[in-house]
């Protein structure tokens, strides 16, 4: 109990509206590129339209009463045979292309996002203990770390989705689905923040404050999320941006492989996957239009990540 | 550097105990093997006849042993799907993966030395700001958008590559090459060229920041001021000096793109180990997907283990150990 709520005044602390406020201005003045600009605004206007998009999608691609079979695999609107209801085409159902992309990406950021906050929960805290208190813990934990990164992401991911089908009889539903590829993409991830927030954690321990407050008599639990997490979340954000690109390109792709999202409720991995069969038979809009939305939707958090990451490299800090 | 070795075998060994044991757990507890072996009208005594003739009435650490053992031996069962020897359905698939993943890293290791080179000598010219931000678009862009606009561009609308399958192959002995013919060669270009972008990209990434961090370093400066030629300075002292770094990645990176070959192979239908386990996941083929584990992981441990030992030898501040 006393671990929990030493983590939510930690959380709370992270969070003070004073601080962003400041760190936002402090952005501004420091005139980032023109290309962070515009991936930032795009990134901004992807997670708005993921955000809203039973509001702005002209169907809703989930309701199978909302489409006719009659309309399927019509191009887009501007293309010869195009039909004016449908700005992107239609799909092999009937669907709206652009109504289905914009679900998808809501439903791709959604895991990516969840993956990201799940693995750095579970990353940071054993990076906080392993660094904290050393020795054996520590070795164990690095170790099973070490086992972990020399295996790529997309293997783990595919060996737990794929067992996950095995043992869980609903495993493709649209509810299972994406806790199992949250899940999935975790179990790699964490290791990257387990790893950065123990080095941190070791710096800051041998600190004056820290003695000072084991002096005290403060709990551990009470100097490791109230004391040293405060110090230590820097890179831990950075890390998170980068590697939400990398989450939602995993889901995509164990999507693409049928092992993520179901048609019935698809990402943008498992549009691409549909449309793949199509594009031998000249229906490209159908693979087209969800590979450029995710393409660029990674390509603008990597280049914000990638701007986060110099920023906050010290080696590079006197070249900008 | 013996020390050195004996720890970095210890741990492999550790690591291949942990393989062996999730593929072992994968076997016995993912679904009852008796139920999935057994006729379904069999009897209770029948299937308590066969759980002992399987085995599965001894200490569970027991089976583990004889499991492993049987895993050395080189027997990783029969495959639920189309029951055949595991062992041979890989060996089988085995060429297919090995000469795409080959023939890939040579195309990112010819062309992402030279450009990473080109790209460090001149870091603020426009071609190497061209070379960086195209990177940044490769690095963002997934493997199978990457294999289906190609199929799109090069099969589809211009007909001149094909899209699907290995060609005509040659056999060799048990190695079966599609190196040889004229088709097996153009089916590989396309599958080639997609699985190698990725590494492309990073072995670029990775010599350009070696060779920035080599010029800047004193002993070139002092090079320069002794008033030798550039191009020795550049390619015999720097570029040689940054090299170090892109073996370790390129091998570590060989086992990551037999992992990557999955999604590759299933965008061209093309007959490896990938494309095997992707169709046993979907068929929920158990002992094909505990055999891919094992062989992929035993291929992970050798080649980390193969790579430290050449930087041991390549790096003589590592030969003497601590």
């Amino acid at each position: 109990m006393a671990l929990a709520a030493s983590m939510f005044k930690g959380l709370i602390g992270l969070l003070r509206i004073r601080r962003v406020g400041s760190g936002l201005l402090r952005l501004i003045r420091s005139r980032p590129p023109l290309s962070v600009i515009i991936a930032g605004i795009v990134t901004a206007i992807v997670i708005l339209c993921a955000s809203f998009a039973p509001q702005i999608a002209p169907t809703n691609p989930l309701d199978l009463a909302s489409f006719n079979l009659l309309d399927s695999e019509l191009p887009p609107r501007w293309a010869e045979g195009g039909d004016p209801r449908f700005w992107l085409g239609t799909d092999n159902q009937g669907r709206d292309m652009l109504s289905a992309i914009l679900y998808g990406a809501r439903v791709s950021l959604m895991i990516g996002g969840g993956a990201v906050l799940l693995a750095a929960l579970i990353g940071v805290s054993l990076g906080l203990i392993a660094g904290y208190v050393g020795g054996r813990v520590d070795a164990a934990i690095m170790r099973l770390g070490d086992v972990i990164l020399s295996f790529p992401t997309i293997l783990l991911a595919l060996l737990v989705a794929g067992l996950a089908r095995a043992v869980v009889p609903e495993a493709a539903s649209p509810r299972m689905a994406p806790l199992i590829l949250i899940a999935a993409i975790t179990i790699h991830e964490w290791v990257q923040y387990a790893r950065t927030v123990r080095a941190a954690t070791m710096v800051e321990s041998a600190k004056d404050y820290i003695k000072a407050a084991r002096v005290i008599g403060f709990s551990p639990a009470r100097i490791m999320f109230r004391h040293i997490l405060p110090n230590v979340m820097g890179p831990v954000l950075v890390l998170a941006t980068i590697n939400l690109a990398g989450a939602v390109l995993t889901e995509a792709t164990l999507s693409f492989l049928g092992v993520g999202m179901p048609p019935t409720y698809p990402s943008l991995g498992t549009l691409i996957r549909i449309g793949n069969e199509f594009v031998f038979s000249g229906i490209w809009w159908i693979a087209l239009f969800p590979a450029l939305t995710l393409v660029i939707m990674v390509l603008a958090v990597n280049v914000l990540g990638d701007d986060l990451r110099d920023r906050f490299n010290p080696k590079l800090r006197g070249r900008r | 550097m013996i020390r050195v070795l004996l720890a970095r075998l210890f741990q492999a060994a550790l690591v291949m105990l942990a393989v062996t044991a999730v593929a072992f757990i994968m076997f016995r507890y993912v679904g009852d093997p008796v139920s999935v072996m057994a006729r379904e009208d069999a009897t209770q005594a029948e299937k308590a006849e066969m759980r002992v003739a399987l085995g599965l009435d001894q200490p569970v650490i027991v089976q583990f042993g004889k499991f492993a053992l049987r895993v050395v031996q080189g027997d990783l069962g029969i495959s639920f799907r189309n029951q055949r020897q595991v062992a041979g359905l890989i060996a089988e698939r085995l060429p297919a993966t090995l000469e795409l993943v080959f023939v890939a890293t040579l195309i990112s290791l010819g062309l992402g030395i030279p450009l990473g080179v080109v790209s460090a000598l001149n870091p603020h010219g426009w071609l190497s700001k061209l070379i960086q931000s195209v990177s940044l678009v490769g690095i963002s862009t997934p493997t199978f958008v990457t294999g289906i606009m190609l199929i799109l561009i090069f099969a589809v609308t211009l007909k001149i590559l094909p899209s699907f399958g290995r060609g005509d192959v040659v056999q060799l002995g048990w190695w079966s090459t599609g190196l040889l013919t004229g088709s097996g060669l153009r089916s590989l270009i396309l599958p080639a060229v997609t699985l190698s972008l990725y590494q492309l990209t990073l072995i670029m990434r990775l010599v350009r920041s070696e060779m920035i961090d080599v010029l800047s370093s004193d002993f070139i400066r002092y090079a320069r001021a002794r008033g030798l030629p550039s191009h020795y300075i550049n390619y015999r002292l720097a570029l040689k000096n940054a090299l170090m770094p892109v073996i370790t990645v390129t091998g570590l990176q060989i086992g990551s793109l037999i992992a990557f070959a999955i999604v590759t192979e299933t965008v061209f239908q093309w007959p490896g180990m990938g494309l095997l386990f992707i169709q046993a996941v979907s068929f929920v083929d158990l002992p094909v997907m505990a055999a891919y584990l094992l062989f992929v992981g035993f291929l992970f441990v050798a080649i980390n283990m193969a790579v430290d030992v050449v930087y041991a030898l390549v790096d003589p501040r590592l030969r003497t150990g601590p």
